[in-house]
């Protein structure tokens, strides 16, 4: 077992696209239950929006990158007004299966061959890359940052990436100090009371849950650009709840938890899944193979969901104060 | 069975792995009998077996091309054909739609040219599932019967694995995301003991239905109850039952491997006019039927019945009275391990099992539930039935690969217009 290979593979995932994509939506889904109190969980959904509206912009309409970048983002603003407008005034349990029902209708409508001409059906649509990829301002090569090296085209989906989640992250610290941030954390903590203030509490719903969409769409799109590809069947309901076992391990109502809290969450998962690897490959694990070890990955998402909403539902940044979690 | 099977499947993409495996147990002898022929010599064969609704077709005709050769194979009275090459390498294999049966085509009508791979093996299986051609119009009427049958049983077979969903929310008011988990147990300890074990199917069922039982008690014993005791609150305890499904559905993984299972391949066709179904089929729905009707007497007619549903309706006062809240609760856990065990094994039956079987159905078990008025046991029956039709129906006008979504549109149009479901009784929601 080389124990020096896993932990680069960890660092390797901690900093990749995929945590930048969990940890975007994650900050999404900050604003959206730890702010907010609302139980999204449909997350996956507004990244897919997002990342579908680009696409379809690049690819059927034509569009610059810049443009289709925003249509992206138009798409979950209205995607958001769609199911927040029937759905916030509903009880939070509601608004639980109504949003993971909507994410499933959403993914079938991408997948059914009825609309393929325009979506490519289940094998989604790949040639829509070329645009962001020539606007790579990092010239050709390796570049080496200690032990791990990186090429150009990582080294900016990289520089895009972590800049988004740092200019979002800055942007949300900004809102949540904002007296809209206290109302909303009002929401959360006691609905009635803020309305008697005169509030709108719909309204202000509504402004959070398409603001905590835009960071999923953008987390969406960061996905694709970097795979060159969209598919519909990314964007599960394991999609939506692997960020909310992002969020839950940093910390529902903090800013700097879903950012760390992806990274360790990914690296911790890397870890497992590397120690275990090996100890298969020792033969000290005789009851799993190799390929049994692929499985493990969601199997210890799903345990640590369920561990930490148990003990330590304020994550490791979190304050407990701040967990209200009956809406 | 035809079209239901396609609709459980499709939707991941899973039927050509779920054929396969069917073929390949019907198509065994062709296989034994290629290979017997490949020993004798070294013959490079691509074969096949056509069958539509597990009848083989006759006279249907592939044209096979590639390395310089341009052949015809035409299936025989069992279905099968064959084509002896000589070179190894790739050929392509096409189904001539013209020679197919009237009213039969290609379940995936874009997918008539397939590859035949030679290179390693010696013979190459290549697979064309038929089902109903989708070109030729059926009289309507017929359609609308086909489909309110299919609707039905569906229906009857949501309602078995709701009726579980609404009495644990109504007795703990958790909304239990791993309650699909609890249909595949259902399903997959019955392909356990019936196939691979070689119990016969009776007995395996029994065993399933005691072991899904204990499972509803251990999960209330070992989990939901611990958390009602730490006060963790309800949205917390959903969030625990969503980390729940996830782990559940890999550990099925793990013991029992991703693939599709059959769980039951003697059955009779039966024909009831225009509609197709299976002697199993009946069996389900008459099944459906009896363990509806014991659960509604069991509610309304039991001293337990009676005191569960006085849990679901006000649990303090139902304390008060002197009703032992905890116990009717670990009943009602129990109750719907068992009735949802029946739920996994009647769908295993009829639609196949894999590990993501109850995870496909539990947002349609929630729509029911919703929709019949969540708490209500009645109203999970009335509300299944309705999205057992509405999913069958809309596959009338909607593509069939939407027919899950339309289920899914309607139960939120419902909560627009009537939050409370059909059935439910008005009370504040928001």
């Amino acid at each position: 077992m080389d124990i020096l290979n896993i932990l680069k593979l960890a660092l390797g995932e901690m900093l990749s696209p995929t945590t930048i994509t969990f940890v975007l939506c994650a900050l999404g889904l900050a604003v959206h239950f730890g702010f907010t109190g609302l139980l999204n969980f449909g997350q996956a959904a507004f990244a897919a929006v997002g990342a579908y509206g680009m696409v379809i912009s690049i690819d059927t309409l034509k569009l610059p990158l810049f443009l289709a970048v925003l249509m992206g983002l138009l798409c979950s603003i209205i995607f958001a007004l769609i199911l927040g407008i029937p759905t916030l005034r509903l009880r939070a349990d509601y608004l639980a299966i109504v949003t993971i029902a909507t994410a499933e209708v959403f993914r079938y409508f991408m997948t059914t061959i009825g609309f393929s001409k325009v979506t490519g059906g289940s094998n989604g649509l790949s040639q829509f890359g070329a645009e962001f990829w020539a606007l790579n301002p990092i010239p050709e090569g390796n570049y080496n940052f200690g032990f791990v090296s990186y090429r150009a085209d990582q080294l900016y989906v990289f520089m895009v990436g972590w800049g988004a989640v740092i200019i979002g992250a800055l942007i949300l610290r900004l809102l949540m100090r904002s007296p809209w941030g206290r109302v909303l954390k009002g929401i959360r903590e006691d609905e009635d009371a803020v309305r008697s203030l005169g509030k709108n509490v719909f309204f202000y719903k509504l402004q959070a849950l398409m603001i905590g969409g835009v960071f999923a769409s953008i987390g969406g799109m960061i996905f694709v650009l970097n795979l060159s590809n969209v598919q519909p069947q990314v964007w599960t309901t394991n999609f939506t709840f692997t960020i909310w076992s992002v969020l839950l391990l940093g910390g529902a109502a903090t800013i700097l938890g879903p950012i760390a809290g992806g990274m360790i969450f990914i690296a911790l998962i890397s870890i497992t899944q590397g120690i275990m690897g090996g100890l298969v490959e020792l033969g000290l694990l005789p009851f799993l193979t190799q390929p049994d070890i692929a499985q493990i990955r969601l199997l210890l998402i799903g345990l640590s969901l369920m561990l930490l909403v148990i003990f330590r539902p304020q994550g490791l940044f979190g304050n407990k104060r701040e967990t209200q979690f009956n809406v | 069975m035809d079209i239901a099977l396609r609709a459980v499947m499709g939707r991941f993409g899973r039927l050509l792995a779920a054929f396969t495996i069917l073929i390949s147990i019907f198509g065994a002898p062709i296989l034994s009998q290629a290979s017997a022929a490949q020993t004798d010599g070294s013959a490079l064969i691509i074969t096949g077996t056509v069958k539509n609704e597990k009848k083989p077709v006759e006279g249907v005709e592939f044209r096979i091309t590639g390395n310089g050769i341009d052949e015809i194979a035409t299936s025989n009275s069992e279905g099968k054909w064959l084509l002896e090459v000589q070179k190894k390498g790739i050929y392509q294999v096409e189904i001539l739609l013209e020679s197919l049966p009237k009213g039969v085509g290609l379940r995936d009508p874009e997918a008539n040219i397939r590859e035949a791979n030679l290179t390693v093996t010696n013979t190459a299986a290549v697979l064309f599932p038929l089902g109903k051609d989708t070109r030729v119009i059926q009289p309507i009427g017929d359609q609308i019967i086909i489909r309110l049958f299919a609707g039905l049983n569906l229906g009857l077979l949501l309602a078995v694995a709701a009726i579980g969903i609404s009495l644990i929310f109504g007795t703990t008011g958790l909304n239990n995301f791993a309650h699909g988990e609890m249909v595949t147990f259902g399903a997959l300890f019955t392909w356990l003991f019936h196939v691979e074990l070689k119990l016969p199917l009776l007995v395996a069922a029994a065993i399933t239905i005691v072991l899904s039982a204990g499972f509803g008690w251990l999960q209330d014993s070992a989990l939901w109850k611990p958390l009602r005791k730490r006060r963790l609150g309800l949205n917390q305890i959903m969030i625990v039952s969503i980390g729940l499904s996830i782990m559940l559905r890999q550990l099925y993984i793990l013991f029992f491997q991703g693939d599709t299972k059959v769980l039951s391949s003697e059955y009779e066709l039966v024909v009831l006019g225009p509609i197709n179904t299976t002697s199993s089929s009946l069996v389900s729905m008459g099944l459906s039927v009896v363990a509806l009707a014991f659960v509604a007497w069991f509610l309304t007619r039991t001293r337990i019945g009676k005191a569960a549903r006085a849990v679901s309706d006000n649990a303090s006062l139902a304390a008060a009275t002197g009703i032992n809240v905890e116990r009717i609760i670990r009943i009602v856990w129990v109750m719907a391990g068992a009735l949802t065990g029946l739920a996994g094994i009647l769908y295993g039956l009829q639609f196949q099992a894999n590990y993501l079987l109850g995870a496909q159905i539990l947002l349609l078990l929630f729509a029911a539930v919703t929709l019949g008025g969540l708490g209500k046991a009645l109203g999970a029956t009335v509300g299944a039935m309705i999205i057992g039709f509405v999913v069958e129906l809309s596959a009338l006008f909607i593509p069939i690969d939407l027919k899950y979504a339309a289920a899914l549109i309607i139960l939120i149009v419902v909560l627009l217009v009537r939050p409370q479901g059909v059935l439910g009784k008005k009370q504040r929601i928001g």
